[in-house]
């Protein structure tokens, strides 16, 4: 339909990642005791960006066919 | 639960971009093919991915959970016998025929294959169970936000009716198919932080074996009932499911998952949009991939759950009013333990995600059939595409308000997965002993389908009405004839349901075929198997090569089963 999907995939989850990452980055530590003492927003925001960038970058690329 | 504002932004910033997907895809849906059909252009990872999440509503996510808290392990069995050999058989045998034959729809295919009155069977049923199927979905959906966040149980149904209603009026299947591919992932990063938290917690696979072989042994059966496959299965009273291995590899593997991940044009519609041939066989065995593992991050959670009941300050379970545990809140306990603020937003995005993909699923297969299959066939033959293109859109309005009426019907039920069995059983068992039939057997006529059709649909009631689960009452579970049989479960009546309907259809429709006039064969050509040109293998990469791939993941399940004997 010449709208490249991974595009708008990659707007999100880079998007929800920035927002993790920010609140992880400020949040009082004492919410993540039920994390097991993971800060979990910080981290899983991280393997987000990395996933939502991955999207930008295919979508950036020559489309296939 | 509560949720806070950067719960509410992750929430808000998931539907702005699936708005945005539909106001973006409005002005390229111009034709009937593109609102229905995504325009047959669909890349084979995205047709794919929502063949597979297309499945992923409500029954799947909290039913999963639930079942893998209640039965334990033997969850999987709807995955490792049941959904990836049929989806591998459909990628390789089934999908040159739908997408080759160039039928619109599963009912169209039914039309070119057999006859009118075939299609229109199948058609109005197809579209009745759209309806109910899309009901159920949002009833579990306004159920649990209910509960979890205390929203207001009527307008959550018609708020999150109204945005499936905005992003498919706009886009049609490409919409649809484009946010299941979101909620694909959304589902993958949503929940997999709470899979990894539940395990460190428990002790990782070990510590969850112990504490479920503890509640094994509570409940009666030996200790490692919960967390294997086979095992206990030689007989039906021993395991949690309660049923035995030939009603599992019969009606479970064979006749349920043939007749629904290889017949529902919900799922195949998925598969028909993608932009080749190639494509299309490869959507399912893409899908089946996801497919193997997707119990990690379904059923797992829940038997982690049950787990946990077991330890201080683990998990309660509420009871429901009958003093059973409230097993479907098995999920969403877990998301509320594990994920603080942040995460959390993103798991409760996850479960929307996946409730409104259900119930968009359902509306894009319902106004399809609705418009080629029973429209254009019976009451406007002569319509142009720019009419076809306003009623499907027209239907979407009527199947989104027809699912809200299908939802609080559904309020009555509350064992979403044992009703959603129930309906596969009566319609979609018979199905597939007519779709084999039909596509591997030249000689079968249309009058053999449609009487065989029939015959296996009252022969799946007959039997419901005539045998009867252990401890429950004659009605909506069976018995409403007499009680002639009782099962030890209604999961092992649901299956045998489905076996005696795929008998009496595949008996019926043979016989009758017999008796009745075969059709010449150039007319079957590209309709049946063994007249229809094979597409040459000549690729490529293996991974796209339709006869490598399945072989492959077909012996990781085997594997996977072994393993978990």
């Amino acid at each position: 339909m010449g709208l490249d999907l991974r595009f708008p995939i990659g707007v999100l989850f880079s998007a929800l990642a920035l927002v993790l990452i920010v609140y992880g980055l400020i949040s009082d530590p004492a919410i993540y005791a039920r994390s097991l003492g993971i800060n979990v927003n910080l981290s899983w925001g991280c393997v987000l960006l990395v996933f939502g960038l991955a999207m930008l970058w295919a979508s950036r690329r020559r489309p296939k066919n | 639960m509560k949720l806070t504002f950067v719960d509410g932004l992750i929430i808000g910033l998931y539907l702005l971009v699936v708005i945005a997907i539909g106001v973006a895809l409005r002005r390229r849906t111009k034709t009937s093919e593109d609102f229905f059909l995504s325009g047959r252009s669909i890349p084979a990872w995205v047709a794919g991915l929502a063949f597979m999440s297309a499945n992923l509503g409500a029954q799947e996510v909290i039913g999963m959970a639930a079942s893998g808290a209640k039965y334990g392990l033997a969850t999987s069995h709807f995955y490792w016998v049941g959904a990836v050999p049929a989806m591998l058989f459909l990628g390789l045998f089934m999908m040159p025929l739908y997408y080759g034959s160039r039928a619109r729809s599963v009912p169209e295919y039914l039309k070119l294959r057999f006859d009118e009155k075939t299609r229109v069977l199948n058609a109005a049923t197809f579209a009745f169970m759209t309806i109910i199927s899309s009901g159920i979905s949002m009833y579990a959906m306004g159920l649990l936000l209910n509960t979890l966040l205390g929203w207001q149980f009527d307008l959550s149904i018609w708020l999150w009716a109204g945005i499936v209603l905005v992003y498919i009026f706009m886009g049609g299947l490409t919409s649809g198919i484009y946010n299941e591919v979101l909620q694909f992932f959304l589902i993958v990063f949503g929940f997999a932080p709470v899979v990894i938290l539940g395990l460190v917690d428990i002790g990782g696979w070990s510590g969850l074996m112990a504490n479920l072989a503890e509640i094994s042994h509570q409940r009666g059966f030996a200790t490692d009932a919960l967390t294997t496959l086979w095992r206990h299965t030689g007989n039906a009273a021993d395991n949690p499911l309660g049923v035995g291995w030939f009603s599992i590899a019969m009606g479970l593997g064979f006749v349920l998952s043939f007749g629904y991940w290889c017949t529902d044009f919900l799922l195949i519609q998925r598969a028909m949009a993608a932009h080749s041939l190639r494509a299309a066989r490869q959507a399912p065995l893409i899908a089946s991939i996801p497919k193997l593992l997707f119990p990690i991050l379904v059923i797992l959670p829940g038997m982690i759950a049950i787990g946990l009941t077991h330890r201080a300050g683990g998990i309660t379970f509420p009871l429901k009013p009958d003093g059973a545990l409230n097993y479907d809140l098995a999920m969403p306990l877990m998301l509320a333990r594990y994920l603080p603020t942040g995460l959390l937003g993103l798991g409760i995005t996850a479960l929307m995600a996946s409730f409104m993909s259900g119930m968009a699923g359902n509306v894009t297969a319902f106004n399809t059939v609705w418009t080629y299959d029973l429209y254009q066939a019976h009451i406007r033959p002569d319509a142009t595409d720019k009419h076809l293109l306003h009623i499907g859109r027209l239907a979407t309005i009527v199947g989104v308000l027809l699912s809200i009426g299908a939802a609080y019907l559904a309020a009555r039920f509350n064992n979403i997965m044992d009703l959603l069995q129930l309906v596969f059983a009566f319609v979609n068992a018979p199905l597939f002993a007519t779709f084999l039939l039909g596509m591997f057997w030249k000689r079968t006529t249309g009058h053999g389908a449609f009487v065989g059709l029939l015959s296996g649909t009252i022969g799946a009631a007959l039997h419901h009405g005539l045998t009867i689960s252990q401890h429950a009452v004659p009605g909506v579970k069976g018995g409403w004839l007499m009680v002639t049989y009782v099962y030890p479960s209604e999961m092992a009546q649901a299956f045998w349901t489905a076996i005696v309907a795929w008998t009496v259809c595949f008996v019926v429709t043979a016989a009758v075929s017999l008796a009745t006039a075969p059709r010449p064969a150039q007319e079957l050509r590209g309709l049946v198997y063994s007249l229809t040109e094979r597409e040459r293998e000549s690729s490529t990469r293996w991974y796209s090569n339709p006869a490598l791939l399945a072989p492959l993941v077909l012996a990781v399940v085997i594997g996977l089963n072994i393993l978990f004997w």
